[in-house]
């Protein structure tokens, strides 16, 4: 039983997982843009909500209508203001210049909120549960988030295959003087695809807040997760990020289960599997 | 004469040290069909990169309605009425047919040319909407590239070497479309290395060699002997 349990559990963290993962991977798609600071951002959004939360006196779930349009203009003004003066034939500047984004957001963060661990409190609904069949009890917050995940991916796909916006995407990141030729604005379109980004690096930051305590160091980890989950999937392939999550999370859990400081090295040692059978992850798009 | 709709005064272009044109004069009228020919390097192809902004040149080498335009982004040209059929067709290979032609009208611009009247034309654009625009044959693929460039309704197209690397019959298809297309007072600059199919469209002829425009004049009114000196440099 305490098996299925940490599966269970395993697969509803795979969704916040996802939610690190799918702005990293919507915009390597769209602008072959690694985004080191990612992970940073994610903390950022964390510390945005704390704020809010305290200042407005409101449920974190709340403050998700602040966040996701405040990191949608902080992804819109950076992309326009810094990162598309890096991007072009050489795929270092913008390595180099999210780097030192990375060790700028960490040290602000230091500086405004301290090194102290904190947490956001969601009340009542942290502790609430539903039973299922079988005996197990699973947590009504982690489940939430495990739906929203989905439904952000969801939704991302329906963007990028089905609407205006994502048709653009796909035309600029298939031939960038092509796209100006019939009219589209690749500053602006890189733009918005980094808004897209950090609105659910916005989400994803809140939810981790939630679910656990956080400090300005701990970006760089996130950004792994959201790596391996990326790569574990396939590049290019939402879905396969959600599940590229799942496994991550099953893993994690499933290490934890055999020894509670297994549970990180579980999850690099199902990255490293997934790498070694399959480097191109389990189900690529981009070749 | 009226005033041209499009002229570059003294283009010239550079890739890093090295010079790709020289002080090019060239005037398209409203309505008016002119072919570019030239032999490989000759500057068709940066000519138009020039024109159509990809290139970036001192403003008032290119005017454009009376406007200076030579110093815009190509987005911002296109949103002027300038649209291209690039040579190797570059169709965007995560769309399908469909969304490469809708795509293209993406601006907004008003015209007659839409989705219906494109699959009008090609009707074998219409039958394979939906599969991936690079899993057309060569000439369908052409009439996509076509096709994305008539949605914006343009009101001056560029068509670079439309029948590189495609059969004659296609070819011959491509060509009897043509009239249709620029009929409706739509300009055209037409960039051809075959100087037969270029001068049976074209009402005015200029000819490229080594970056510099070696000939002009009336279609109608060249000898073959003066296209060829001009074409080869003999």
């Amino acid at each position: 039983m305490d098996w299925i349990n940490a599966i269970v559990q395993g697969v509803l963290l795979g969704g916040l997982y996802a939610l690190f993962a799918a702005g990293l991977s919507l915009i390597f798609g769209v602008m072959r843009l690694v985004n080191i600071a990612h992970g940073d951002f994610i903390v950022l959004a964390a510390f945005l909500g704390l704020s809010l939360t305290t200042a407005l006196g409101v449920n974190p779930l709340t403050v998700l209508l602040f966040v996701v349009p405040i990191m949608a203009g902080i992804g819109y003004v950076l992309q326009r203001g810094v990162l598309n003066q890096t991007l072009g034939d050489d795929i270092l500047p913008p390595l180099l210049v999210t780097f030192g984004l990375s060790i700028i957001i960490q040290n602000g963060l230091l500086e405004i909120y301290s090194a102290d661990p904190q947490k956001m409190n969601a009340g009542a609904l942290e502790t609430a549960s539903v039973a299922v069949p079988g005996g197990l009890h699973i947590g009504v917050l982690p489940l939430l988030m495990f739906v929203v995940a989905v439904a952000v991916i969801a939704g991302l796909q329906w963007i990028f295959y089905r609407s205006a916006l994502g048709r653009a995407f796909r035309a600029v990141s298939d031939k960038q003087d092509i796209a100006q030729l019939i009219g589209l604005n690749k500053a602006h379109v890189f733009g918005l695809a980094m808004a897209l980004s950090l609105a659910v690096v916005g989400i994803a930051g809140v939810f981790l807040g939630i679910r656990t305590s956080f400090d300005p160091s701990i970006g760089p980890g996130r950004l792994i997760f959201g790596f391996e989950a990326v790569i574990i999937g396939g590049l290019g392939n939402l879905w396969g990020t959600l599940i590229g999550g799942i496994i991550l999370g099953v893993s994690q859990n499933i290490g934890a289960q055999i020894n509670p400081g297994w549970q990180l090295l579980a999850g690099h040692i199902a990255f490293l599997i997934v790498l070694a059978v399959k480097p191109r992850g389990l189900f690529p798009r981009i070749d | 004469m009226p005033d041209p709709l499009l002229s570059t005064k003294g283009l010239d272009a550079h890739y890093g040290d090295f010079q790709a044109l020289f002080g090019v004069d060239i005037n398209v009228h409203p309505g008016e069909v002119i072919a570019i020919i030239g032999s490989n390097g000759a500057g068709k192809t940066t000519l138009m990169r020039s024109i159509t902004g990809l290139l970036s040149n001192a403003p008032d080498m290119v005017t454009y309605r009376g406007d200076a335009v030579g110093g815009l982004r190509a987005d911002l040209i296109a949103r002027k009425g300038i649209a291209m059929v690039p040579e190797g067709r570059q169709l965007f290979q995560s769309l399908s047919v469909e969304e490469n032609l809708v795509i293209g009208g993406q601006m907004g611009r008003k015209g007659s040319w839409d989705l219906q009247k494109i699959f009008e034309l090609f009707p074998i654009l219409k039958e394979r909407r939906s599969v991936p625009a690079t899993a057309l044959s060569g000439g369908q693929q052409q009439m996509v590239a076509m096709g994305r460039a008539l949605m914006s309704n343009p009101d001056l197209i560029l068509f670079d070497e439309i029948s590189l690397g495609l059969a004659p019959i296609i070819i011959k298809s491509i060509y009897d479309a043509l009239p249709d297309i620029i009929g409706d007072g739509m300009s055209a600059i037409i960039v051809e290395q075959d100087i037969a199919k270029a001068l049976s469209v074209a009402r005015r002829v200029y000819c490229m060699q080594e970056g510099r425009i070696s000939l002009e004049g009336r279609s109608n009114e060249l000898s073959r002997e003066q296209i060829s000196a001009a074409y080869f440099g003999v």
